[in-house]
């Protein structure tokens, strides 16, 4: 990030606006408890327009500027008071987060409307209130400057996002909300005593002087060690990962869409600053590459337990997990072989490029997943067959949210991926060259299996239970038609991408073959892992194609049941806590290495 | 050793005693007054690492309102417990939890114990900053003025948990009231102590809260010890919990972050910055927004220990 | 050794006990305790970094005085919310635990593939 040092007193023009972004959805939320009733949903309605607003507004402030706007909170200068900053990076995240919550709020009302009758019900009340919160507590997050602050923020966002999660009341997402809330508690906790630490070497919590001052001492080493897997827990990084799949698959559908699209993105982002903001210097090589390599964990095990998946919803939650994993690959790729530093180069732009994609398409697929749920009376993916003929913009817009995962030319996953391989070629990084490719086949993989099964013959609308309403599945469609189309967004506005990689002609040959290997690679793994089985052959060919691929299968379904027990261990409550002590150490350690080989 | 270490040993031996009492006992029950001890042990290191604010806090809010909660919740879910023993992990994963918990506190004693000499420090500039505002008490300067921010945010933290603990209610006791109706013999002690300490609490909750501008106190230890009044009154069956839905309610319980938010707005207005205050006016400013904050932080705490609307709003 | 080591110290060994507690009880009451524990612990460490950073006439620096109090009340809404929910389950279902009892996915194939 730019060098902010003689910005860190000054108030820049149009800096209120982060105060407003933040302000304007608390004021929202506190006239919608006040007034109750059907104003709640008017008053958030309200709101949503008006925080998409400041929000492009921000944006068009830090259009092509060097500089982040700097606002001092009670005119008081860090480090006795708090700074408000927003760069590039801050910008893009409120812009997505805004885009995400306008779609979610207009997908929720069909699903959160108070009866006819009854002044005021529960999950209307709270649905509105709580998705006010999470905007504000994210727009904290991205644009506070000091580190308590970011811990108030993480609190608000996790006492926002517990509630949503068990939002139906039934026992299965009460007990997910507990686990989540006791395991996200235990991650702050953890950020919070890196903080006590980082203040008692330096005597501040601003995010710019700690970068200044900033050595490697006991304190330092240990503080960034508990706070990144304090951020990670909650983050749901492999191994984790125990509390999301339950949390998000249990949710409503507009819940699980802003829990899987933006809650996740907020403690990413913590890291994110910690990593280049505040400690560039300090993690090295080793606790990068141990970080992606829990990334690259995640990838394949997130992907290969949702191929096995019988529910669509669990699906998409454990391509959540998968697609975090994604996140975690910039790391070793963007650290500077020459200085060791982490720089802010391609690969930390491919990075966000690739969580704002994921944002928009998995908010997207959580809405169309609910859409179908709501339609059919059931999620099994093995009961999904004719879906695609009675409700096609439900399904076109999965369609369209899965594919511009996979990364099409033209969407936010393709450019994300671009950066991301140049920086591996660049740092000579071919494993993770690798995985980027591979995470492309697993991710085509279950997408192709659910479409296939949407596509199938069946006659799905004898059995609609009840109408789908078209502005729910346009709100869907607009949210995975905008991740679609994301790669034409001038980024290099913001971030700093390297020259001709944004460029690049997206409908050249190389860049249409690129899609192919993924569709092709992700058609095995769905016949290899695909839970319905082959089809039954007929002809002589199909019977030779089965009788070879028999065997194949049931060596690989070996493998996969192993990870899917390995899955199943990892999310017990004991070892999924000692994982997270044991990660703690294996990172401390990895930074002290790096701290003595200088 | 002099004395005074001796003491001090002894103290956090006792603490520590009671730790792990909280952390072996075999009962829940006993558990959570060994927790509640621990809280009062607590405030007491709170004074002599000098922190009177804190050790106010944590004796009111940490030991007092977390251990009321938890004293509740332990009785409820006395039968519930014995059939989780049967998840206990086994003695491997036991001591494997043990050694790497030891580790993590070995390394944050060598952290702390290698911390920098001298000690970077704040209070330089706090006590040169002081004047802003004419406040005497340096921690009420904090969280009023240097990081007024995180206070208000905090207030927000603290209706969002109103409202995830409400979210949780049944939906047709949604408007109802929270708790359970207590019942106590109207000539029985309960009654009695209710009926007697209720104005002496009232009177030294709003001192507290008063006071904090210039000595230690503050809105937040005043206000707790307003909602232990109200949870007193309400549990001595004297008073019942107001129904949810009512229009009062839900006004007191944003008043104090809607007073912060004003003040906020208007010195990004009128004044300097966002939640600047004019120099002439810091002082009653501040005090208006902390006699806001009182009402809605102890109406905010005793409904967060009521819980969610159990029975409906009918008297 | 000062006061403030001894404490610290104390602090620590309350986070590793709190630590302990949150890993291996399984009743989720036992792990709100923990947290609790750990949290309190926490706070202490931030209240030596306080007594060390004693200077310009205070005995103590505020600014982590006031994190810490802002610490305890986010930490005491935070327990009250975890009571609500760990209570409700109970209420819906009988038990309290936080084990899930569908275990995960059998791997066995349909017959016939």
């Amino acid at each position: 990030m730019p060098d902010p040092a003689p910005a860190l007193d000054a108030v820049t023009a149009g800096a209120f606006l982060l105060v407003l972004a933040i302000v304007v959805p608390v004021a929202g939320l506190l006239a919608a408890f006040a007034a109750g009733g059907r104003w709640v949903e008017r008053i958030a309605l309200t709101t949503l327009p008006l925080g998409l607003a400041i929000a492009v507004a921000i944006a068009i402030a830090l259009w092509r500027t060097d500089a982040p706007i700097v606002y001092l909170l009670g005119a008081w200068a860090p480090p006795l008071g708090v700074a408000l900053r927003a760069d590039g990076l801050s910008a893009l995240m409120m812009a997505i987060t805004a885009v995400v919550i306008c779609g979610v709020g207009i997908f929720a009302c069909a699903d959160f409307r108070i009866p006819a009758g009854a002044t005021e019900a529960r999950a209307p009340f709270a649905f509105w209130i709580l998705l006010l919160a999470i905007w504000a507590a994210l727009n904290m997050v991205f644009v506070a400057g000091d580190l308590f602050t970011l811990y108030v923020a993480l609190e608000l966002l996790t006492f926002a996002a517990v509630p949503l999660v068990s939002l139906d009341g039934r026992a299965e997402t009460l007990q997910a909300a507990l686990r989540y809330l006791i395991f996200a508690l235990l991650g702050s906790a953890f950020y919070l005593v890196g903080s006590a630490l980082l203040y008692g070497a330096y005597g501040t919590l601003d995010i710019v002087l700690l970068s200044h001052q900033l050595r490697a001492q006991p304190a330092t080493l240990v503080a960034a060690a508990l706070m990144t897997v304090g951020l990670l827990a909650k983050t749901a990084l492999f191994p984790l990962h125990l509390w999301l799949p339950p949390a998000h698959a249990g949710a409503p559908a507009a819940c699980s869409a802003v829990l899987s699209a933006l809650v996740v993105k907020g403690s990413f982002f913590i890291v994110v600053r910690l990593w280049f903001g505040v400690m560039p210097g300090l993690p090295g090589s080793a606790a990068a590459q141990l970080l992606a390599a829990l990334g690259a964990a995640a990838i394949v095990l997130g992907s290969i337990v949702a191929l096995r998946q019988e529910r669509l919803k669990l699906l998409v939650a454990y391509s959540t997990l998968a697609q975090i994993g994604y996140l975690f690959l910039m790391f070793p790729l963007a650290l500077d072989p020459a200085t060791a530093r982490l720089a802010s180069g391609g690969a930390l732009a491919g990075g966000i490029l690739q969580a704002i994609s994921h944002a928009t398409a998995k908010a997207a697929m959580f809405m169309s997943a609910g859409l179908l749920y709501a339609a059919l009376g059931h999620d099994r993916i093995s009961g999904l067959a004719g879906v695609a003929r009675a409700l096609p913009l439900s399904v076109l817009a999965f369609a369209l949210g899965g594919m511009a995962l996979i990364g099409p030319p033209g969407s936010g996953a393709y450019l994300a991926k671009t950066l991301l391989l140049q920086a591996a070629d660049d740092g000579g990084q071919w494993w993770w060259t690798v995985v980027i490719q591979a995470g492309g086949m697993f991710t085509a993989g279950y997408w192709l299996l659910v479409l296939v099964h949407t596509l199938a013959r069946g006659d799905a609308s004898a059995a609609l239970r009840a109408r789908v309403s078209r502005l729910q599945e346009a709100a869907a469609l607009a949210l995975a038609l905008c991740s679609l189309l994301l790669g034409l967004f001038p980024w290099d506005a913001y971030l700093a991408i390297p020259a001709g990689a944004a460029a690049s002609n997206p409908l050249t040959l190389k860049a249409l073959s690129s899609l192919l290997w993924p569709i092709v690679g992700g058609a095995v793994l769905a016949t290899l892992l695909g839970r319905s089985g082959l089809p039954p052959a007929r002809l002589r060919v199909e019977n030779l194609l089965v009788a070879v691929i028999r065997p194949v299968r049931r060596g690989v379904l070996v493998l996969s049941g192993t990870i899917e027990r390995l899955d199943g261990a990892l999310r017990q409550w004991p070892v999924a806590a000692i994982s997270l002590l044991v990660i703690a150490m294996l990172l401390g350690a990895a930074m002290q290495a790096a701290q003595s080989l200088d | 050793m002099t004395f005074a270490l001796a003491l001090h040993i002894a103290l956090a031996g006792m603490m520590l005693g009671l730790a792990a009492w909280t952390i072996a006992a075999r009962e829940t029950f006993a558990a959570v007054v060994g927790f509640v001890v621990y809280g009062l042990f607590l405030a007491l290191v709170w004074v002599r690492l000098d922190a009177l604010d804190v050790a106010l806090a944590e004796a009111a809010i940490g030991g007092g309102l977390n251990g009321l909660l938890l004293l509740g919740a332990a009785a409820r879910l006395r039968a519930a417990e014995a059939p989780a023993d049967a998840e206990r992990p086994g003695a491997s994963l036991r001591l494997l939890a043990a050694l790497l918990s030891a580790t993590v506190a070995a390394a944050l004693a060598a952290a702390v114990l290698l911390l920098p000499e001298p000690a970077p420090t704040l209070a330089p500039a706090a006590a040169a900053n002081a004047a802003a505002t004419g406040l005497a008490n340096p921690v009420t300067n904090v969280l009023m003025a240097f990081r007024a921010m995180d206070t208000m945010l905090e207030k927000v933290v603290l209706l969002l948990a109103v409202v995830g603990v409400w979210s949780i209610a049944p939906d047709h006791f949604w408007g109802g009231r929270p708790g359970v109706r207590h019942q106590a013999d109207p000539q029985g002690t309960l009654a009695f102590l209710a009926r007697v300490l209720t104005p002496f609490g009232i009177v030294v909750g709003i001192y507290l809260s008063w006071t904090g501008a210039s000595h230690p106190g503050g809105a937040f230890q005043g206000a707790t010890i307003l909602a232990a009044m109200w949870l007193l009154i309400m549990m001595a069956g004297l008073a019942d919990t107001p129904p949810m839905n009512a229009r009062r309610l839900r006004l007191m319980l944003i008043a104090g972050p809607a007073v912060f938010l004003l003040v906020g707005l208007g010195g990004l207005a009128f004044g300097a910055a966002f939640l600047a205050y004019p120099a002439a006016y810091a002082k009653p400013l501040i005090l208006a927004i902390e006699a806001a904050m009182v009402l809605t932080v102890a109406i905010t705490l005793g409904l967060l220990v009521a819980g969610p609307p159990e029975r409906s709003a009918a008297p | 050794m000062s006061i403030a080591s001894v404490f610290a110290l104390c602090a620590a060994a309350a986070v590793g006990l709190g630590l302990y507690g949150l890993l291996v009880s399984p009743q989720p009451l036992r792990k709100i305790l923990a947290f609790n524990l750990l949290g309190s612990g926490v706070f202490v460490l931030f209240g030596v970094v306080a007594r060390r950073g004693a200077a310009a006439g205070f005995a103590s620096d505020p600014i982590p005085q006031a994190l810490v109090i802002t610490g305890i009340v986010v930490a005491f809404s935070a327990t009250a919310l975890a009571v609500a929910l760990l209570l409700r389950l109970l209420q819906v279902s009988g038990s309290a635990t936080l084990a899930a009892h569908s275990s995960a996915r059998s791997s066995r194939d349909p017959a016939g593939t």
